[in-house]
């Protein structure tokens, strides 16, 4: 479908009402692909014209600081995924391997290699080399990663440090009231990171060529905040049966969307849009669009996604009626826009470094801790089941499952389910088995129901 | 009708059981696989109707399992075998709580509740490492057949360490030990240390509750169980038909849908689903 096809029809005066049940319907997976697509022929023009790009990463991306200085944002887990999406991972993976990486290095870190070999040469158009590179410690590979970048290009990187929660008092809420234990911990915290983010203002001066702007830090954090509105609104939508849409397959295409978008004029609307699609889906007790079945089984998922079959993978579980109503990966990939947390624009800078501090604490939480955010879903999203999904080449977002899985089993009388794969490298990913156990969870599922109504 | 059948094709042998009224097996057969799975299906099936002197069309319903479930194309549905061991597991042994299947390329450890429904189950990872793939291995490497393996595996004093499962390094390590001079039976005791010890850990993951059911191809190693038993301090259900247990709970299933008309359990309406 066009462009011009997939117009959302909107008067841009607040009035939605000329806009077509039909043609809302879909808009947002349409939307998406369509911005998706003019996002990548973004960078390819910034390639071609070499104008500098900064590269970030999704937990933690300061794109708010970006967008101030018209910077493209280079996402190049977006873009390595985007490779097994589109099903040519495993070339890039073995030319990486060629170079010496190992088959257990992160996929995300193998794929961007080789697209650094390639001269950027990807599937969607072509990547920019970093002028700058922007990573947190959310994930100790993004700093060997990024040293991959300057050792290839010179490129300065500036490695956020975020204080980690050293104990896990902000698993109850993001506001900053949290100095229980260490009265004041919170602002000290914030004052080190908001230091951090006047050095890298400071850096994006100097590889734009432009003077820091604060309006326009605030204009980007005030559209920043109207999508994370949306965004909870878009999550707390699935509480209703039947779920308005499946959080693993059309809630990561959502969440790559809000990530390359985050702070635009394109993603506050976007998500506009999409709240007023879903809230059409619920009214009319529509499903996820393209589902197998009817929803059966209300589902949680945790972890990253098998990329390599995404859909099929996805068909797996809709097959049987399964609909992931939520997904982990919408919170912490999501830089905090699930979060009850809004920039105040009285204190850009100062509001920016909570914002940040918050986010990347959370998603590092979420990677060890997201237990009691699970067990709050199954109650919240009435879930039958929940879904572990380790992947191979990521130990990082992997490592905690297991606990999280017991714990949730101790806490809950629901299914769960532990099935591993990768999110890039097909080599590691058999249909076969996972379609095995995929099934015995599912006659499960299904015993149990029988049971309980028996 | 009068029989029910379930036909387990698996990914090293083919099982089959027929079941009368009464749930009890009149018919087994156990074949290779092979590379032609719908033939090898067809195959074992009609050796088990043989066995149990039984027309194909005095079978109310068959119900294929295993990874070749969806290749028993005179089946009616299919099930998965987890599903099917459990309940197989908790017909032949009702006090049954958990369940290990040791198969050529699958180990999974299963918790069920009294009757067989599977509460939880967990398997080993993507490789075959720990699983009787890695016996056959180690057999080759030694030049044994299969069924001496158990009991040279008993005559072990000193197991080795084998720090490996994977099946494509088992000859090399097998080898290492040879080379090193230590006794077949040693490093025999070793492989089954190894595997037992891997499978214990899977035990645990979904929670060992007694009475353990062993079920599938390598509960004929007597090597294998009396490990197993040591590991895990206890008693292990081991029947002669334990290596069919993955078809009778087919079979099983494939009975109370025949005798209800249509899916009469839950793994029933489950399997009613497409083949992909």
């Amino acid at each position: 479908m066009s462009a011009t096809e997939t117009a959302t029809g909107t008067d841009g005066v607040g009035g939605r009402g000329t806009t077509g049940a039909d043609e809302i319907m879909g808009r947002g997976a349409r939307e998406g692909r369509r911005l998706f697509e003019e996002w990548f022929d973004g960078l390819t023009r910034a390639a071609e014209e070499k104008r500098p790009a900064a590269y970030v990463m999704v937990m933690g991306s300061l794109c708010e600081v970006l967008r101030t200085f018209d910077l493209p944002a280079v996402f190049p887990e977006i873009h390595s995924l985007q490779t097994a999406v589109r099903r040519v991972a495993d070339e890039y993976l073995s030319e990486a391997e060629d170079h010496g990486f190992s088959p257990d290095v992160c996929g995300y870190v193998k794929a961007d290699y080789a697209l650094q070999l390639r001269g950027g040469e990807h599937p969607m158009g072509r990547i920019p080399p970093p002028a700058i590179a922007i990573v947190t410690n959310a994930c100790n590979t993004y700093l060997k990663w990024a040293e991959i970048w300057e050792r290839l290009y010179g490129t300065p990187v500036f490695t956020l440090d975020v204080p980690g929660t050293r104990r896990p008092v902000n698993r109850e809420g993001m506001g900053p009231g949290n100095g229980a234990h260490d009265p004041g911990g919170f602002d000290r915290d914030r004052r080190y990171v908001e230091g951090q983010l006047r050095e890298i203002i400071g850096a994006c001066e100097e590889v734009s060529g432009r003077p820091f702007d604060i309006d326009r830090l605030r204009e980007v954090l005030r559209l920043t905040n109207e999508m994370a509105s949306s965004w909870r609104r878009l999550l707390e939508l699935n509480r209703h049966r039947p779920a308005a849409f499946d959080a693993m397959l059309e809630g990561t295409i959502y969440l790559g969307v809000a990530n390359v978008l985050r702070g635009t004029e394109e993603g506050a609307t976007y998500f506009r849009d999409l709240v007023e699609e879903m809230e059409l889906r619920e009214r009319e007790g529509r499903g996820p669009l393209g589902a197998r079945a009817e929803e059966q089984h209300r589902l949680v998922f945790v972890g990253v996604p098998c990329y390599p079959m995404f859909r099929r993978f996805y068909e797996l579980f809709s097959e049987w009626g399964g609909v992931f109503v939520g997904s982990t990966y919408t919170w912490f990939a999501s830089g905090g826009l699930d979060r009850e947390f809004e920039y105040d624009l009285e204190r850009p800078i100062e509001s920016l470094a909570e914002g940040v501090l918050l986010s990347v604490r959370h998603a590092m939480d979420s990677l060890m801790f997201q237990d009691r955010e699970l067990i709050r879903a199954v109650d919240d999203y009435a879930v039958d089941g929940v879904v572990y999904h380790p992947i191979k080449s990521c130990r990082t977002v992997s490592t905690g499952l297991a606990a999280s899985r017991r714990a949730v089993l101790d806490a809950r009388d629901v299914q769960c389910l532990y099935i591993e794969s990768d999110m890039m490298d097909k080599r590691v990913v058999s249909e076969a088995q996972l379609k095995n156990r995929i099934d015995a969870f599912f006659e499960g599922l299904e015993s149990r129901k029988l049971r309980r109504g028996a | 009708m009068t029989y029910a059948a379930g036909v387990d094709v698996g990914s090293t042998q083919t099982k089959a059981v027929v079941v009368d009224t009464h749930a009890e097996i009149v018919g087994r057969s156990l074949i290779p696989t092979g590379a032609d799975v719908v033939a090898a299906a067809q195959e074992a099936y009609d050796l088990a109707l043989a066995e149990a002197r039984v027309n194909a069309d005095s079978v109310g319903c068959v119900i294929g399992t295993g990874y070749g479930r969806y290749k028993v194309e005179f089946g009616d549905t299919q099930v998965t075998e987890i599903v099917c061991h459990a309940r197989g597991a908790a017909k032949m042994f009702p006090g049954t709580r958990t369940v290990l299947d040791m198969g050529g390329q699958d180990t999974k450890a299963i918790r069920v509740r009294p009757g067989g429904e599977v509460v939880d189950f967990c398997m080993n990872d993507k490789c075959a490492a720990g699983t009787g793939r890695f016996l056959q291995s180690a057999a080759a490497a030694l030049e044994l057949r299969l069924d001496q393996l158990g009991p040279t595996a008993l005559r072990g004093q000193r197991p080795v360490e084998i720090t490996t499962t994977c099946t494509v390094f088992a000859e090399s390590e097998v080898l290492s030990w040879l080379s090193r001079g230590r006794k077949v039976e040693d490093i025999l005791a070793g492989v089954h240390h190894s595997i037992a010890s891997r499978s214990f850990g899977l035990l645990k993951r979904v929670g060992v509750e007694d009475e353990i059911t062993f079920t599938g191809g390598v509960t004929r190693n007597a090597a294998m169980v009396a490990v197993l038993e040591e590991i895990l301090g206890a008693h292990l259900n081991v029947s002669e038909d334990s290596h069919y247990m993955g078809a009778l709970g087919a079979a099983l299933f494939a009975l109370e849908r025949a005798a209800a008309g249509t899916n009469a359990g839950a793994e029933g309406a489950a399997a009613g689903k497409e083949a992909s």
